[in-house]
């Protein structure tokens, strides 16, 4: 065959095999179909380990209860028991070691959550004593009277 | 070729051809192992339970490193107001980061709506987060694989591979899709999958106070969420679509979209 169309052809095949190298060294070798066919698992089956490996921030009421059995064993008779301690101390991380001391969130409006009086038949909420936020004791903090551990109104703080 | 060998050479391989494809369709081992994995994650929402403290919204954000004022989420709570000349409200401040403590509804541009309670004939709140489709819009359109279903039934989106097209935030019918604003690329609800394949909660159940959030293995009979799917009346958002949600919950309206 004629020069004129040898060469080209040999550019494009040269073009060819440099996107395939290329394409070769580019993509992990853990890409491809997997399962789900084309149309839900074509990816990198590498990712979900990496999904797998993210770090944990919460870790949960029984990890605290590890070194504070005093506070947890004595919570656990209170309304308030059902809410995990990580909700107000703060997420446990690396705790004690990282970051040695949680912040506890002590808000007014950490509360008033769930406390905040709302017309709501139809869902759990109405059965949560709830107060008008504006009116009840407005500017100072719920823990000034209340204890959070002991909420009910017998055993009011000072 | 004589007549006779060519009809026999075509005879052979057409018969020879589908066959072989037929009998590829029949033992395909990848559907085989697929059928058959350990687990199949399942969420059951209970509406009745929630409180709309928003507690879960914060612990996912935290647990996720999603940005916390933000204004995306990957899990938030609607609050629904039905009045009784029949007009329904929703709103969701903040996703409901910091909880529902104002009886006024949100009406964003619109300001803020103030209702009486003898105008309530329900109120409720829901919870919404990735529904982890069986037939997910969002992986079909992804351009390079960059999202993708696990053989455990979650839909995961490759951070690596992922170039930010954003044609799954569109393609996704819940809207739980949004842009990272630090990672620059799609992102959404994993269904905590780094802790449920510990064997952990996700951290929005582990939050969750009055038990409204729970996730399950649906391969497992046993299982307390699999026996409430079986027994139970639930629902899911917009079956019509024809999505698959694994997302189930009871106490669903129809006003609930």
């Amino acid at each position: 065959m004629k020069n004129h169309v040898w060469r080209p052809l040999f550019v494009v095949i040269g073009l060819v095999a440099l996107i395939l190298l290329a394409r070769a060294f580019y993509v992990p070798a853990d890409f491809g179909t997997h399962e789900r066919g084309y149309m839900y698992s074509y990816n990198r089956t590498g990712n979900i380990e990496e999904w797998k490996a993210f770090e944990a921030k919460y870790r949960g009421s029984q990890y605290c209860q590890g070194c504070h059995e005093d506070k947890t064993s004595a919570l656990s008779a209170a309304q308030h028991a059902i809410i995990p301690c990580e909700n107000c101390h703060g997420a446990a991380f690396g705790h004690p070691d990282d970051p040695e001391k949680l912040t506890v969130d002590r808000s007014r409006n950490l509360c008033l959550r769930c406390h905040a009086a709302l017309v709501t038949p139809g869902s759990g909420r109405i059965q949560l004593p709830g107060i008008d936020a504006q009116n009840h004791n407005p500017g100072i903090e719920c823990s000034d009277c209340h204890n959070p551990h002991h909420p009910n109104l017998a055993e009011m703080q000072g | 070729m004589k007549r006779r060998d060519f009809l026999r050479h075509s005879l052979v391989f057409v018969s020879g051809a589908s066959v072989s494809l037929a009998a590829l369709e029949f033992v395909s081992v990848g559907e085989l192992l697929a059928a058959r994995p350990e687990a199949r994650w399942g969420f059951l929402v209970d509406t009745y339970r929630c409180v709309g403290c928003g507690f879960c919204v914060k612990a996912c954000k935290i647990e996720n490193d999603i940005p916390l004022e933000a204004n995306v989420t990957r899990t938030w709570v609607e609050r629904y107001l039905i009045l009784k000349d029949g007009r329904v409200l929703a709103d969701s401040p903040k996703g409901a980061l910091h909880g529902f403590t104002d009886q006024r509804v949100d009406r964003a541009a619109e300001g803020f709506e103030e209702v009486s309670n003898q105008e309530i004939a329900s109120a409720f709140f829901v919870p919404k987060l990735c529904n982890q489709c069986d037939n997910p819009p969002c992986v079909q359109v992804c351009p390079v694989g960059a999202t993708y279903q696990t053989a455990d039934g979650v839909v995961l989106v490759d951070h690596k591979w992922c170039i930010g097209c954003g044609y799954c935030i569109m393609g996704c019918p819940y809207g739980v899709r949004f842009f990272h604003p630090v990672e620059h690329v799609a992102d959404k609800c994993t269904f905590c999958y780094h802790r449920i394949s510990q064997g952990l909660d996700t951290a929005c159940a582990q939050a969750c106070p009055f038990g409204a959030r729970r996730v399950g293995n649906l391969r497992d009979p046993d299982d307390p969420i699999a026996r409430i799917l079986l027994t139970q009346r639930v629902g899911v958002l917009k079956d019509e679509f024809g999505t698959k949600p694994q997302v189930f919950y009871l106490g669903l309206s129809k006003e609930v979209r």
